[in-house]
């Protein structure tokens, strides 16, 4: 073989070599491996938390404004929860309001101010049986095995019929874009467009990574979690030996966020 | 029978046009709300369903309404309805049109309206009402047009449509009641929360619908050769009285309720409604207007010189069907949504640009419905007599 030949023949062969490598990439054959790295990218990882019915008991008794405070900063600031000052519109997952207003009907005239000016923390309830999931026309909220109550920002259609269906004002609309009123963006989690509804999640992302909740972890023991259906859990020890109330049980949602008087 | 909405009077024309400024108003409007969002409109975190889901709601009515012409005519062969059945039908046309468009225009992500197909969630009263509106307009297209067609040509209705006729008149309540299940099977809207919310849908519906098709006969005979018939809008009104007057008890039952059980969560939506809550009033006038309205709209319809005398009559019908739109169209949305679940008042009220966009949708409805009454009365002057064998044009 000539010299030109051999370079005419390294030329053509590199060439094929490289034309051969793309069109293998191109009508590539699902290998286990690439099974196997598809299950691993997608596979709860090992430390995230499970239960069989996740639940928030709220001690109020260990509520003080600093922690609410602390709460609700902490939630915001995690979520992304844009700051709307007009009340028209105003975004909340989790705020500050009066025991008398967050439990209506449990309030009486001789009772001391201090307690119905009480502020308590409230947020989505994660009921058991949500009239949200129920009425949603295209399951863009939704119930998951572990008992929270879900929402899938990319399927709402903005129908607001859950905002209706929720006996405990726990849902936002955003009216409109959010992005311009978020003090400063997390980029670790995602932002909303106009026209979708929102509320917690009882920070599902968190428990899958094995965090607590938000609220949970800068409360100082004020916020506890965990899971109501194993009978040894921390939070059924608690709600055994403790009195404790539920807003607007009788509506028979079975709200799943406890509160300890 | 198309191109008889092509050739029409200076004023038909004039009509249409105007019409058509008001949908361009509405349609520059909407894209405005298309771009910022529902913010532009006076809806809020607690008053979060407003002008647009009532509008859909009493619209529904109006459409269901069909059924207290069609009904007669077809299962009691009334035959005074005979020239005015498609009248009917082709009212509930457009009025379910415009309950799609105020639903949609309702939507805060409305390029996402088909994941209701998508996703079909048999759980949600959604799901069913748009199966029951969508089944409703094809029926209604479906029997107005074979009717009047076969009117045209001079022949006997094809047995085929017969199945069709009586599936459209159960069809009719079925909506209306699918819209009052949305709202009475939601806990802790106290205002809602009863069972004779559906009833009392039905009943209004029933009122407001015929008090409607009086005021259209009375225009129609006005500006085309088709004279409706005298007996027929006499009965039209008849129906509507016996409506209104079902509508006004089912209403005082839910204050008897209300207030003898005296029950505070079911009291204070109508208190809000009628003297206002914590001071604020702003639904008051609303309902004090309403209430007038009812009252002369029942005693016209009900007095019976009243309601023969045209000039009172339509002054009956009209108070009706506008204190309908007043108590359905707004304060019983609104209403179920004060006070709020933490027992505050905030109040709501349409702004501008909701307004324009309603009113849009309103001419767009008002367009189709033009030109649906533009061949049917063409058609009905072209045969001049109806099918049994009397003149049914102006003499």
């Amino acid at each position: 073989m000539s010299d030109m030949d051999r370079r005419k023949f390294l030329k053509i062969a590199g060439i094929s070599a490289l034309l051969g490598m793309g069109s293998w990439s191109l009508f590539e054959v699902v290998t286990k491996e690439h099974l196997e790295a598809f299950v691993e990218k997608y596979k709860t990882p090992p430390e995230a938390m499970h239960a069989k019915r996740w639940a928030i008991v709220i001690d109020l008794k260990k509520l003080d404004e600093k922690i609410m405070h602390d709460c609700i900063e902490a939630c915001n600031r995690i979520h992304n929860v844009p700051q709307i000052s007009n009340p028209k519109e105003e975004i909340k997952w989790i705020w500050k309001e009066t025991f008398e207003h967050a439990f209506p009907g449990m309030e009486h005239q001789y009772m001391p101010e201090e307690i119905k000016e009480m502020p308590v923390l409230v947020l989505c309830n994660h009921c058991d049986s949500p009239p949200c999931v129920r009425v949603c026309p295209t399951k863009a909220t939704f119930k998951r095995k572990d008992g929270i109550v879900m929402m899938d920002m990319h399927r709402c259609i903005g129908c607001r019929f859950c905002m209706a269906a929720c006996p405990f004002g726990a849902r936002s609309f955003n009216w409109r874009d959010p992005r311009p009123f978020i003090k400063e963006e997390n980029k670790e989690y995602p932002t909303r467009m106009r026209g979708v509804v929102e509320k917690c999640t009882l920070c599902c992302e968190r428990l899958e990574v094995g965090l607590p909740p938000a609220c949970v972890e800068v409360s100082n023991g004020a916020i506890m979690y965990g899971d109501l259906a194993d009978p040894n859990s921390e939070i059924r020890k608690l709600l055994a030996t403790r009195y404790s109330i539920r807003r607007k049980a009788e509506l028979g949602t079975n709200p799943c966020v406890y509160y300890l008087l | 029978m198309l191109e008889y909405a092509l050739k029409g009077s200076g004023r038909y024309w004039g009509w249409l046009a105007f019409l058509l400024i008001l949908i361009g108003i509405g349609f520059i409007t909407y894209l405005k709300q298309f771009h910022v969002g529902l913010g532009i409109t006076g809806m809020s975190r607690d008053v979060s369903w407003g002008l647009y889901i009532g509008q859909f709601t009493f619209l529904v009515g109006v459409a269901a309404s069909a059924v207290t012409v069609v009904l007669p005519y077809y299962l009691h062969n009334y035959k005074k309805y005979g020239r005015i059945a498609v009248i009917g039908e082709f009212l509930a046309i457009p009025s379910v049109l415009m309950c799609m468009l105020f639903i949609f225009v309702d939507l805060g992500q409305p390029m996402r309206v088909l994941n209701v197909l998508l996703h079909p969630t048999p759980n949600s009263v959604m799901f069913y009402d748009m199966i029951v509106l969508s089944g409703y307009l094809i029926l209604n297209l479906l029997c107005g047009w074979v009717i009047l067609g076969v009117e045209r040509k001079g022949s006997p209705p094809p047995k085929w449509i017969k199945p069709f006729l009586y599936l459209a008149i159960c069809w009719a309540p079925s909506i209306h009641i699918v819209t009052a299940f949305l709202y009475q099977g939601l806990p802790g809207r106290h205002y809602w929360l009863t069972a004779i919310m559906a009833a009392k849908f039905l009943s209004s519906a029933f009122a407001s619908g015929p008090s409607l098709l009086v005021l259209l006969c009375l225009i129609i005979r006005k500006f085309t050769n088709f004279d409706p018939g005298k007996e027929a809008i006499q009965t039209l009104a008849k129906t509507a009285a016996y409506f209104l007057i079902a509508t006004i008890l089912f209403y005082l039952f839910e204050v008897f309720t209300a207030f003898y059980s005296n029950i505070p969560g079911h009291k204070a939506p109508i208190i809000y409604l009628f003297s206002g809550l914590e001071g604020f009033t702003k639904l008051t006038p609303v309902m004090k207007i309403c209430a007038t309205l009812v009252a002369i709209g029942a005693i016209i319809l009900v007095t019976p010189p009243l309601r023969k005398w045209e000039v009172t009559l339509s002054i009956g019908a009209f108070a009706t069907f506008i204190s309908m739109w007043l108590e359905k169209g707004i304060s019983l949305v609104v209403g179920g949504f004060i006070p709020n679940p933490f027992e505050r008042v905030f109040e709501y009220w349409p702004t501008l640009p909701e307004a324009l966009i309603a009113l849009g949708v309103w001419s767009i409805g008002f367009f189709i419905l033009t030109i649906l009454y533009k061949i049917a009365t063409t058609v009905k002057e072209n045969v001049v007599f109806d099918k049994y064998g009397e003149k049914q044009i102006k003499t």
